[in-house]
């Protein structure tokens, strides 16, 4: 098993969130990993990433060759394509489709959108929307995007779900119920 | 079973610190540095009463952390001192002379390199330093031998008497991986040094201190030699070799999961071990190709060593690029291997630079600071390091320099003396108590005509909000250094301020001499943090 992963998004975010959660399941399923993040100044308001890696067997960079990601796990739509030559050919992008504009020359959204529903394999989904129908607050929309993510993560659901659970376990019940829902409005709304 | 946790390369350095005894890490913060003393003071709030006390406060700057932590290893504890690369040249005095006074505790001092400038104005590299000053140098190349070697560099400093460098980059920092730990080591206790003469750098004892110092460098290359860091790996294919230190071994094997076909020199410790080089040489090889993370620290050196008749290739010949940092794609092209099939980079997608957050007062004060300046014909801006120099970027273009902490006073002094008029300094708090105070003084003992700016947010913002040096005595130090209490102004930067601020700074324009104006409100993030806290 291998699969790299670029989680892509704005500063601010919380696509290490979203790491550590499957660093947590890739962990508890004995794989290897390998997750380099960016600190320091593009923290404020910029474009960050983090490359995640997860195998069976040892991993030898930290960092996801070009061509190589098997997914781009992204926030924010302008990010997901951002990373679009690091993804294999037939790579998945699974992203969150509403815009986080904070700069002038943001692209048209439409453009936006048509370029990324002509790539072969896309998930996007409004996780914003997605996580309040779920009763969820817009802080958990991360997980909705992580749930849609899990078919091609070829982790368990699960244990995607355990780690969930213990990340969130130290902030009381409601809240791992709360990510939990919306972790599974990611499931229900993605690929079968 | 041993413990196994997954670390970042920085913590997982702290820990192995925690772990060899160590009694106290000084630093400053700096990208991709900050990390090791962060985790070391979280360890440290949550200790248990029974565990032992590690001194983990934040130093002012970098040059009093080497200095406080060669003071702990005169005494016989551990020390370790970190710092990001542009760290060393203000630590650089303190560490030049650590090696001629040598160490008694072990004394580690991490200096993480910024290669591709992700958060620094350079990509210096730390190796140089550690050549220069005569230092032994470990470079890991994955989490568990920083976290191995860390335990080793603080054996090492102590069985040779001897400061040690550990240099990693931004991608071993801010990288994780699964890392297994070893046992707790007891902290030492105090002793003093076994060779007191040469902590008295006078020229009689620095003399002798010289030839030791230069004879122990055998030693420490043949340390180097026998090292399991240090590995030459057999490849059937002689035609050339490679030499791949710290993380470019990664990207070395990222291009060949089964096993590279040459012979492989992995080098993760200096001075450069030359008897294995000499065994690639005698394998008959026509190149060698080095991959290093940072400046041709190795090529230069491999250059002299090898004969003439045997290429030698990496960033210094453009096999590699000169600049930024190695990645799988750039070391699989020297490599002569094909691509993989790739997507063009998209052109819909616009740069996303980080900007000031909403809300901060350095908006504010940038704001009223641009309105008061367009009313001269000629005014600068000469600014700092820190949040703040983001003021370069639209929409306030407010700034003309940024070059090195501390630099803001200073060269607004010299502007100043050279006949500039208005002539600003912008600088933080925590880059002022860093290196802005000493500056001060030079501007009150010229009577410099300046106006500086010290825009205090009670934090070390860039970083993340670590606690700054003078919170709280800003103005007591400005005073104390000789700025006149009237010429010290203390505001509020808010927009409803904005004409009592712009006001000010016209006062202080029109005074011929140093004035300090001081726009002060907390950093939104800690204030976010601090009611997050409050509501715990």
């Amino acid at each position: 098993m291998k699969k790299d992963i670029i989680l892509a998004g704005v500063g601010g975010q919380g696509i290490l969130s979203i790491a550590t959660i499957i660093g947590e399941a890739a962990i508890a399923d004995n794989l290897y990993i390998k997750q380099a993040e960016v600190h320091g100044m593009s923290q404020r308001g910029g474009d960050v990433q983090s490359n995640l890696r997860l195998a069976s067997s040892p991993i030898a960079s930290d960092l996801i060759p070009k061509g190589g990601a098997d997914i781009i796990i992204s926030l924010e739509p302008m990010e997901a394509l951002r990373y679009l030559p690091y993804l294999k050919q037939d790579g998945w992008i699974v992203t969150n489709s509403v815009p986080f504009i904070n700069i002038d020359n943001y692209p048209d959204t439409e453009a936006l959108y048509a370029r990324l529903n002509a790539l072969p394999q896309v998930v996007m989904l409004n996780v914003e929307q997605l996580a309040k129908e779920a009763g969820a607050p817009l802080q958990a929309a991360n997980m909705v995007l992580l749930g849609a993510a899990i078919p091609m993560l070829g982790i368990e659901a699960e244990k995607i779900k355990a780690g969930v659970e213990r990340i969130f376990s130290r902030k009381g019940a409601d809240v791992v119920a709360k990510n939990l829902a919306a972790l599974q409005a990611g499931i229900d709304n993605s690929i079968k | 079973m041993a413990m196994k946790r997954l670390l970042l390369g920085d913590e997982a350095i702290a820990l192995a610190a925690l772990h060899a005894g160590l009694s106290g890490v000084y630093a400053y913060p700096g990208t991709p540095s900050t990390e090791i003393t962060e985790f070391i003071q979280l360890q440290q709030a949550r200790r248990s009463e029974g565990e032992p006390v590690v001194h983990c406060r934040w130093a002012s700057n970098e040059k009093t952390a080497m200095e406080a932590a060669l003071g702990m290893s005169y005494m016989g504890k551990r020390a370790m001192v970190c710092m990001k690369h542009v760290g060393m040249n203000v630590a650089a005095d303190a560490f030049v002379n650590s090696a001629m006074t040598g160490a008694n505790g072990g004394l580690v001092v991490v200096a993480a390199d910024d290669p591709s400038m992700h958060s620094s104005q350079n990509e210096q590299d730390s190796r140089f330093y550690g050549k220069f000053a005569l230092i032994p140098t470990f470079e890991p190349s994955s989490q568990q031998e920083a976290y191995d070697m860390t335990r080793y560099a603080f054996e090492f400093s102590e069985r040779f008497q001897i400061p040690v460098l550990m240099r990693i980059t931004t991608r071993m920092a801010h990288s994780r991986a699964v890392v297994e730990l070893a046992e707790q080591r007891l902290q030492n206790e105090c002793s003093t040094p076994q060779r007191p003469r040469q902590w008295i750098l006078l020229p009689a004892n620095s003399r002798i201190r010289y030839n030791t110092l230069l004879e122990e460098q055998a030693l420490f290359e043949k340390d180097a030699e026998e090292s399991q860091y240090n590995r030459l790996i057999d490849g059937a294919d002689k035609s050339k070799a490679i030499v791949a230190c710290g993380i470019a071994y990664n990207y070395l094997m990222e291009n060949y999961p089964k096993g590279c076909p040459y012979p492989v020199l992995k080098l993760s410790q200096y001075p450069l071990p030359k008897q294995l080089v000499e065994q690639i040489v005698a394998q008959g090889v026509k190149q060698i190709i080095v991959m290093e993370e940072g400046q041709p620290v190795v090529e230069e050196q491999l250059r002299a060593l090898v004969p003439s008749t045997i290429d030698i290739a990496g960033r210094l010949t453009g096999l590699l690029p000169r600049a930024g940092e190695l990645n799988p794609d750039c070391v699989r092209k020297a490599l002569g291997l094909e691509a993989l099939a790739t997507y063009d980079a998209e052109p819909l997608v616009a740069p996303r630079p980080p900007a000031l957050c909403q809300g901060c007062g350095h908006r504010d004060m940038y704001n009223a600071l641009n309105e008061v300046a367009r009313e001269y014909p000629s005014p600068r801006v000469f600014a700092d390091i820190g949040c703040y120099t983001l003021g370069a970027m639209p929409p306030f273009r407010a700034i003309d320099t940024c070059v090195e902490m501390g630099a803001s006073i200073t060269m607004a002094k010299g502007a100043a003396e050279a006949g500039q008029h208005p002539s600003f300094a912008v600088i933080g708090d925590s880059t002022f108590t860093h290196s802005g105070i000493t500056g001060l003084l030079d501007c009150v003992n010229a009577k410099a005509n300046v106006v500086i700016v010290i825009s205090d947010n009670l934090t070390t913002g860039m970083t993340g909000g670590q606690d700054s040096a003078g919170t709280g005595r800003l103005e007591a130090i400005c005073e104390g250094v000789g700025v006149e209490k009237e010429h010290i102004r203390v505001v509020v930067p808010l927009p409803k301020n904005m004409e009592q601020i712009k006001q000010i700074l016209r006062e202080e324009i029109a005074y011929e001499g140093v004035s300090v104006v001081i726009p002060r409100r907390e950093c939104i993030q800690t204030l976010k943090r601090h009611a997050k806290q409050q509501k715990k």
